[in-house]
């Protein structure tokens, strides 16, 4: 037998139509975003779409804006979700099981009706419709994101060490933040990278709960790809590429130290 | 302590109440009670009055059923190969596999859409299950990846020594090992799927086609909520809700049965 019909024999090349695939439908596109983020109309090389961003304030503020606003979602998820999860994995596991169902079921109301919905709320309790109501409604959106995960690492984690470091005489909270957080790093990790992206890139939400007062970077990309400036939409979106490559090289440098842990899923 | 999982449980839940709450009321305005009513339900379910509002319904699970069957497939064959792949060529293929999860729903749709642009691709049906494969492959591969790892490696030997052929090892011993894995990813893709909005949209082209998310998005920018939505939503929570639970006292049982055969 030739090497390729060794190839084909072996479950190696079981690998193939992925690959195959993900070259067509993630690499190659990808590509295209570089390719449109450095050309202009007519395929000529150019800086242009860059120079536009980093000219126009507008463009600009609604990134750091929408990065204020991502750090902000974030921390109350990590803040709200946290002590949910803790407390989950210390529950029984049939029951906790339950309730982890419980936080992810709302996720198969479509995302905009779930979003109108929470406007509705707010006009019940006559609360007004601004950067609290979106602060709300992104957590709302992407907590069940941050507790899944951070529930995965407490469950794995094992008891003994807390058993040892109380043996040892530490305190609660000598235990909590020494021992029990550090080991659950992994799986905050994982809903940081769950939750802060998407809450950059969604669009359309952020209208919805602040009445077209506010809008997220995901909102800018989305306007320009819809008014064909597709170069400068390209442009927009390899700014937030580098964004989310920035924060994953992060995670995974967090990670490696803990492969076991966390994991997204 | 528990009580703070209630609360938490009971915000998640309150617009989503609100959501079912209305459905039983005619008013057009989402929060406005007008006496209960079930002309709602009557003019969801009469498919002439909403004819375009049950055509995205269809739309959208064809799509995510096409989408998921397909991802299972593509997914578990390309899980069995990366696990036997060596560990420098497993990582590369586990990076490339996390890039769609990593990009978020905005930079895969408008990836795609240039992809299509540049292919000179009329947009449209078939664009939008590409799309939706391409994000929810990567879910199933995680899936199943786990399944792989827990399995005892001796068993596939163990049955090409016995005689089986590779093909009749892999559905006697490997397909059963990681069935859990993929339909869990199935699930999941599912649910990515029928959730998902900001794919849809950049992919989804304009001839016309509809799924629910491009309709409500449409309806919302329209200033309001077409309000056999909210049925229709309260609809989709209850099956969904009442699916979940048969399936999990089904899995109560089935355990209780497997540890009472052990004593």
């Amino acid at each position: 037998m030739n090497k390729l019909q060794l190839f084909f024999a072996s479950r190696k090349s079981w690998t193939l139509p992925y690959l195959i695939f993900s070259v067509i439908f993630v690499i190659i596109p990808l590509l295209l975003i570089v390719v449109y983020a450095f050309t202009d109309d007519g395929g000529h090389l150019t800086l242009d779409n860059f120079r536009k961003f980093f000219d126009h304030p507008e463009a600009m503020n609604t990134f750091i804006y929408s990065i204020g606003i991502a750090i902000l979602t974030t921390i109350g998820c990590i803040l709200l979700g946290y002590p949910a999860a803790w407390i989950l994995s210390r529950s029984k596991s049939s029951y906790s099981k339950t309730i982890i169902m419980l936080f992810i079921l709302p996720m198969w109301v479509n995302i905009l009706v779930r979003t109108l919905a929470t406007v509705a709320l707010f006009d019940f309790f006559q609360l007004p419709l601004g950067e609290g109501a979106l602060i709300f409604g992104m957590i709302y959106n992407f907590i069940p994101f941050m507790i899944y995960p951070i529930y995965n690492t407490l469950q794995k984690m094992d008891s003994s060490y807390i058993e040892a470091a109380q043996d040892l005489g530490a305190n609660s909270y000598q235990v909590f933040w020494k021992v029990v957080f550090p080991l659950s790093m992994p799986g905050i990790v994982s809903g940081i990278m769950m939750v802060f992206m998407p809450t950059i890139s969604t669009f359309a939400i952020a209208e919805l709960l602040t009445m077209n007062n506010i809008k997220l970077f995901g909102t800018t990309i989305q306007e320009n790809i819809n008014n064909s400036l597709w170069n400068y939409g390209a442009a927009l979106s390899l700014i937030m590429l580098f964004l989310i490559a920035a924060t994953s090289l992060f995670s995974s440098d967090e990670k490696s130290e803990t492969e076991k842990g966390g994991g997204l899923w | 302590m528990q009580t703070y999982l209630w609360v938490l449980l009971l915000l998640l839940y309150a617009p989503i109440a609100i959501i079912i709450i209305y459905s039983f009321t005619e008013s057009k305005v989402l929060g406005n009670w007008t006496g209960f009513s079930l002309k709602l339900y009557g003019s969801l379910l009469n498919t002439n009055a909403h004819h375009s509002l049950m055509n995205a319904c269809i739309n959208t699970v064809a799509i995510a059923v096409i989408a998921a069957t397909v991802s299972t497939l593509l997914g578990s064959i390309a899980a069995i190969g990366i696990f036997n792949l060596k560990a420098r060529n497993r990582k590369a293929m586990g990076f490339v596999n996390t890039i769609p999860i990593l990009n978020g729903d905005i930079i895969t749709g408008i990836s795609l859409f240039l992809l299509f642009v540049s292919l000179g691709i009329t947009q449209g049906f078939t664009t939008v299950v590409l799309a939706h494969i391409t994000f929810c492959t990567p879910y199933v591969v995680l899936s199943v990846l786990p399944r792989l790892k827990q399995m005892n490696p001796n068993l596939y030997e163990a049955a090409l020594d016995l005689g089986a052929t590779p093909m009749q090892a892999l559905w006697k011993v490997i397909i059963p090992e990681i069935r859990p894995g993929m339909i869990s990813g199935f699930i999941l893709a599912l649910t990515i799927s029928i959730d998902d909005f900001a794919v849809t949209v950049f992919t989804i082209g304009n001839q016309g086609l509809e799924t629910l998310s491009t309709y409500i998005y449409a309806d919302a920018r329209k200033g309001g909520l077409t309000p056999e939505l909210r049925p229709l939503s309260a609809i989709i929570f209850i099956v969904i809700l009442v699916t979940l639970i048969v399936l999990n006292l089904r899995t109560d049982k089935k355990k209780q049965l497997q540890s009472q055969k052990t004593k």
